[in-house]
């Protein structure tokens, strides 16, 4: 495959003195899925948090498309193209489909005094890319209140492809969904990675990560235990380096081998 | 989603019909009741209330609440409160009084000057809500006492201990700018109505309504561009956002902050237009000027869609709201009801307003 986008060089960051990522290596390549698996506390949301401009590592390096960067605000981090879906979504239940689109980023037309919010265009272009993805709109007015929480996530995909992400970060996307709904995002994912952009999917659930997931890299105790290639490595191998192995199996015999 | 679904509609969207489309309106029920309340004064009130005379009657004090109204609307949208605008009334028409008739200054310098102050008060209580994250209502409580206070103070300070400050109209006589603040717009257009017998006039050809009062056509105007600016300019759409989920908005890019602040300044510029209107016809003013109106002008919002938790609501709902409340403030003296009834009413109306939006969000939303 082809250099990767992104790639993030022994990040470590450092809360006074507690030590949330402690080494951790990782890149993403474009049209790939590269899941970020760990359990609660391992350091994916301080490690997504790097990647996406909110933090600044306390050592370690970013190269971006092959130059060396350092991200300020989460700005300059959505500017250069790496998109970040959290689990809230940074969506508004009483606000239209449309104007959840283009929130912040709307398009104008005129000038000067008149220069307005072409709702028109914003209209047409949100109900083509919400089609694109699989999910026909009542209407480009409807507001998400009344979209199902996998809808409303694949709006915030859409949103985040349209506006040029070339890394598209998902935060736990599937965590809180039905298993219709999680097929939906999931098949969301597929699509949008065939358009050639970087997908990092974070995650504790395995099967998910397994059924979309082109390299796999476990995060535990803020420090990665290194990425496999799909093919190379089964679920239950993939279950217990997240557990930490050793308490895991333990755990496993007392349920009777259920997780 | 089967891809099938790209070419398919979906069998589960049922379209919807015109009347429900309606519904989702937050102005509707404002218009309701404008309608209703129409209905009954021209059932019970004499019937001079919905001449010439008597619309222009009931659309001054509505024009003057409606322009707190909307800026407390467009407040409220952006998910905050003011209460101190009432007291701002008064503290800016104490401020203005001093300028013109203390001061001497012209109403080219004491306009934007006060305006210019009021802003700056509004942006502090901005500042403040967002510097402790204190919630907007008891931070603009305390605005309410400081500004009542002040303006008391202020006044007994500039006129030698009197509670009331006069001469303001004598002092502004003549200036270029007064008939842009005071008195009646588009007398030509009257006179030359009365002249075709369009309008009623005297027996010596005036028009027995000499003009359109100034304050009218400021709501008008106010209304016309708050409501363009919400629907229809990228600063609407991060005002929803706003009201909608600040951090939600925050992350995607829209100024929160920004919003927030340049909201509260403009309730407390709306504050002041009404203090100077008000202030130069009246040629007066005084420590009570404006009391309650930051509740009225929060229930005009409110009976406009507005809902309090901020986010939803519209503009021209709360122009359609101080119409209501001028209709009936003003309405109850054509009939042969207690006045005082104007309260009762006031309460009861609010509190369907807040149940009939509730109704409302649930629908839109999509909840049950």
């Amino acid at each position: 495959m082809s250099t990767p986008i992104i790639h993030m060089e022994n990040i470590k960051k450092h809360y006074g003195n507690v030590i949330a990522l402690n080494g951790v290596t990782f890149d993403v390549r474009a049209g790939e899925c590269h899941c970020l698996l760990g359990d609660n506390g391992a350091g994916k949301s301080t490690f997504i948090k790097t990647m996406s401009g909110v933090h600044k590592p306390t050592e370690g390096s970013i190269t971006f498309e092959g130059k060396a960067l350092s991200f300020n605000s989460p700005r300059d981090a959505m500017e250069a193209g790496i998109a970040t879906v959290f689990q809230d979504l940074a969506m508004i239940p009483l606000m239209s489909v449309t104007r959840n689109f283009f929130m912040g980023r709307e398009p104008t037309k005129g000038r000067g005094l008149l220069k307005r919010f072409d709702i028109d265009t914003a209209n047409e272009i949100t109900m083509t890319e919400m089609r694109k993805m699989g999910i026909n709109l009542r209407g480009p007015d409807q507001a998400v209140g009344t979209l199902s929480g996998g809808e409303r996530q694949t709006v915030a995909i859409a949103r985040a492809v349209h506006f040029g992400a070339k890394v598209l970060i998902l935060d736990e996307p599937t965590s809180a969904l039905g298993v219709r709904q999680t097929a939906n995002v999931l098949a969301t994912i597929n699509r949008v990675r065939a358009q050639g952009v970087g997908v990092v999917f974070i995650s504790h659930n395995v099967r998910h990560a397994m059924a979309v997931g082109d390299r796999f890299t476990v995060l535990n105790r803020g420090q990665t235990l290194g990425t496999a290639t799909r093919g190379d490595i089964n679920a239950a191998q993939l279950q217990d380096l997240m557990a930490g192995g050793q308490e895991m199996a333990e755990l496993e015999g007392s349920l009777g081998g259920t997780i | 989603m089967p891809t099938d679904t790209l070419t398919r509609a979906d069998e589960r969207i049922k379209s919807e019909s015109v009347v429900a489309k309606l519904m989702k309106r937050p102005e509707l029920g404002a218009i309701g009741g404008v309608v209703l309340v129409t209905i009954f004064f021209m059932i019970t009130a004499d019937h001079t209330m919905f001449t010439l005379s008597g619309v222009m009657n009931f659309m001054t004090p509505a024009a003057q609440l409606g322009i707190l109204g909307i800026a407390a609307a467009l407040l409220m949208i952006g998910g905050e409160f003011d209460l101190s605008i009432g007291s701002m009334v008064a503290f800016a028409g104490m401020i203005f009084g001093v300028f013109v008739v203390n001061v001497g200054m012209p109403l080219i310098i004491a306009i934007p000057l006060t305006l210019g102050i009021a802003a700056a008060l509004g942006a502090t209580n901005g500042m403040v809500v967002l510097r402790t994250g204190l919630p907007s209502f008891i931070v603009t409580l305390a605005g309410l006492f400081v500004l009542r206070g002040a303006a008391l103070v202020g006044l007994k300070l500039f006129t030698g201990g009197s509670t009331q400050l006069r001469g303001i109209r004598e002092a502004v006589e003549g200036d270029f700018l007064a008939p842009i603040f005071s008195g009646d717009a588009f007398g030509f257009l009257m006179r030359w109505l009365a002249e075709a017998g369009i309008v009623d006039s005297f027996k010596s050809g005036v028009p027995k309504v000499p003009g359109i009062p100034v304050e009218i056509i400021w709501f008008v105007a106010f209304a016309a561009i708050a409501t363009y600016v919400l629907l229809r300019t990228p600063i609407g759409n991060w005002i929803f956002a706003t009201g909608g989920d600040s951090l939600a908005a925050e992350n995607s890019g829209v100024p929160v902050r920004r919003v927030k602040i340049s909201l509260f300044m403009l309730t407390a510029m709306a504050a002041a237009l009404v203090a100077i209107i008000t202030v130069i016809d009246a040629g007066s003013t005084d420590a009570r000027r404006g009391f309650m109106k930051e509740f009225e002008a929060i229930i005009a919002a409110v009976i406009g869609g507005c809902l309090l938790t901020g986010g939803y609501g519209s503009a021209i709902g709360a122009f359609f709201g101080a119409i209501i409340f001028g209709m009936v403030t003003i309405g109850l003296t054509y009939t042969r009801f207690d006045q005082d009834w104007f309260q009762v009413f006031l309460g009861a109306m609010l509190l369907l307003a807040v149940i009939f939006n509730n109704v409302i969000r649930r629908r839109v939303t999509g909840e049950r």
